[in-house]
């Protein structure tokens, strides 16, 4: 050894670098498996589709329904509130983004494009508070409908509109619109 | 640990243990014979308080596993279960519901001891931050626990908690759908959080011994804030603080049996008692009350991001704390000025904690902002300017002497009196 250069690489280096190398490898494709497991599984991900009959629900009523854990409003609407959400200037509103996974991610938030058919009456929401997931107050006729006479978080006061549209309070973002379509005139298909 | 040892084994088989694992040796450097300070009031007991308090976890939390079903569909009955129908069920779930607020409490206490005497500086930076990771490991665990009986406040807590998550910029619902395993907090996320639950409060134990390492290295802080100087400014830890501690536990002790026997629900919530439903958020969702002033702050800043980042930072900043506070008087007995603003903060930290159980709208919407700003003035503004313009008292030359002073000021007091 001693004929050798010290700044040759020696076999100690070699054996040094190449397990290194290995016991990084292996953590990774250990670690990988161990975080992945806790995403939502194969059940989970099964539960995407859901058809809803509609045929009952008269103008100024509503329903929820489950979708995927999380609560869907269906609300078939009066004129009045069609009316209240399509008077609203889009560029004042705090979201200006429609929201809906049916359209390009980049349409503006305004009445036609938050509604579900032509003649606006249908609204269809997921329930779900985009500020810390609450279920938001307004889909029964007691409930307390906020300032903009649609939904009201009561856990940190925001008020959503007609339109499911973030008016006042912490959260930023408007109601999602899930995948929704009518398959024939009774029947909504989510997802 | 890094003053010299003087125990001397007594037996043949202590002195054969000893040579082979130093056990007794520990025990004996640590608790018989710790130089304590002399003047510790009763403030300091609370460190044995919580020690204890997280063993009466720990041994309350195992029974309760072994009756408990982690399972969204069985959860809830299987907590009825344990109150109606195991043996002593309901005292051991009442141990460790009220427990944990127990611990709370005297978490709490142990803190606000620390900032009224200064024992967050130097030497005791990295003790202190320590103690910040054990109440943030205990606040994550208190967090998990309260989830498992699967009730209304449980799942809805959840949601708004691991909600959180979500303002993360771009990956935001990643996070939140891997910490859910599913679209929404459902039996995936009950499991993983009882596992959790478990696991946690063995990470507890480990930082405590770090804390407790970390405590025997720079010896206790005292009311005086002065160093220990002379060996007659302490006593051996035992017997004079086990006794001192275990009267202190004792008199704890009577206030947590009379939440157990007498009043168990008060610091719970009756939602709590209807299963949970993900689709009806109860009128009101509040978490438990040890949590109640960083809800305030929470939902005191009109940002949903600004909210969760101020709110952490509430807690972050407590890391800092040592470096933040610029005078070196320790304690605040000799400072007149911090004195003051100690009590305006504790005062500010209560109203915080009433604001957190209102609804956030109007005049509780203004005050929580008010007092929201304060809580980080106080730590960004006060504590570095006073260190700077206050003119402390004069501190006494060692321990001893401000002990004796003690004495003779009462004696003097005494004289008068009988004159």
């Amino acid at each position: 050894m001693s004929d050798k250069d010290p700044k040759e690489p020696s076999r100690r280096d070699f054996i040094f670098l190449a397990t290194g190398a290995f016991a990084a490898a292996g953590v990774v494709g250990v670690a990988w498996p161990l975080v992945h497991q806790m995403n939502p599984d194969a059940t989970a991900l099964a539960l995407s589709k859901i058809e809803v009959d509609i045929s009952q629900l008269d103008r100024g009523q509503a329903i929820t329904v489950k979708w995927r854990g999380k609560p869907v409003f269906i609300r078939r609407r009066t004129d009045e509130e069609i009316q209240m959400a399509s008077r609203v200037d889009v560029n004042s509103l705090p979201d200006k983004n429609a929201r809906n996974y049916n359209l390009s991610s980049d349409s503006s938030a305004t009445d036609e494009n938050r509604s579900l058919d032509e003649s606006k009456e249908w609204l269809v929401m997921v329930g779900v508070c985009t500020h810390l997931g609450c279920v938001p107050k307004g889909q029964s006729l007691g409930d307390t409908k906020g300032d903009f006479g649609g939904w009201y978080c009561p856990c940190h006061g925001s008020h959503y509109d007609t339109a499911g549209r973030i008016r006042k309070g912490p959260a930023a973002k408007n109601l999602d619109i899930p995948m929704a379509e009518f398959i024939n005139q009774n029947v909504i298909r989510i997802g | 640990m890094s003053k010299e040892s003087t125990y001397i084994p007594k037996s043949g088989l202590s002195k054969w243990f000893d040579q082979r694992l130093p056990l007794q040796r520990m025990m004996h450097d640590n608790i018989n014979a710790f130089p304590t300070p002399r003047n510790l009031n009763y403030w300091y007991t609370f460190g044995g308080i919580l020690t204890f308090c997280l063993v009466t976890q720990i041994v309350t939390g195992i029974v309760l596993a072994m009756h408990y079903t982690a399972d969204a569909n069985l959860a809830f009955a299987s907590v009825e279960h344990i109150m109606r129908n195991v043996n002593y069920g309901w005292l051991i779930r009442y141990i460790h519901a009220v427990g944990a607020s127990m611990f709370f409490l005297a978490v709490y206490v142990h803190i606000f001891r620390g900032l009224y005497y200064g024992s967050y500086k130097a030497p005791r930076e990295v003790l202190w931050i320590l103690g910040v990771v054990i109440y943030l490991l205990m606040v994550i665990t208190a967090f998990m626990g309260y989830v498992l009986p699967w009730g209304q406040m449980s799942f809805w807590g959840a949601t708004v908690i691991t909600n959180l998550f979500s303002v993360i910029p771009v990956v935001g619902t990643t996070i939140t759908e891997w910490l859910w395993g599913g679209f929404a907090v459902d039996n995936a996320t009950l499991k993983r959080f009882f596992s959790l639950h478990y696991l946690m409060p063995f990470m507890i134990f480990g930082v405590v011994i770090l804390h407790i390492w970390s405590l025997h290295v720079t010896g206790n802080n005292n009311p005086v804030g002065v160093s220990v100087k002379e060996k007659q400014d302490t006593v051996p830890f035992a017997p004079y603080y086990t006794v001192k501690d275990a009267f202190s536990l004792v008199c704890f002790l009577i206030l947590f049996a009379w939440f157990i026997f007498f009043n168990p629900n008060i610091l719970g919530h009756t939602d709590n008692y209807i299963m949970a439903d993900p689709l009806v958020t109860p009128a009101h969702i509040v978490p438990e009350w040890y949590l109640l002033p960083f809800y305030a702050i929470l939902r005191a800043i009109p940002s949903k991001l600004g909210g969760v980042l101020v709110m952490g930072g509430a807690i972050a900043i407590l890391f800092i704390l040592p470096w933040l506070d610029t005078s070196k008087v320790r304690s605040a007995t000799f400072r007149p000025l911090y004195k003051q603003f100690y009590w305006i903060f504790l005062v500010n930290c209560i109203a915080l904690g009433y604001l957190g159980s209102q609804n956030p709208e109007g005049l509780f919407l203004v005050a929580s902002r008010i007092c929201t700003a304060y809580y980080f003035i106080h730590f960004l503004l006060v504590l570095p300017i006073l260190g700077l313009v206050e003119k402390p008292k004069p501190i006494p030359e060692s321990i001893t002497k401000a002990v004796l002073e003690k004495i003779e000021i009462k004696n003097i007091k005494e004289r008068r009196a009988e004159a």
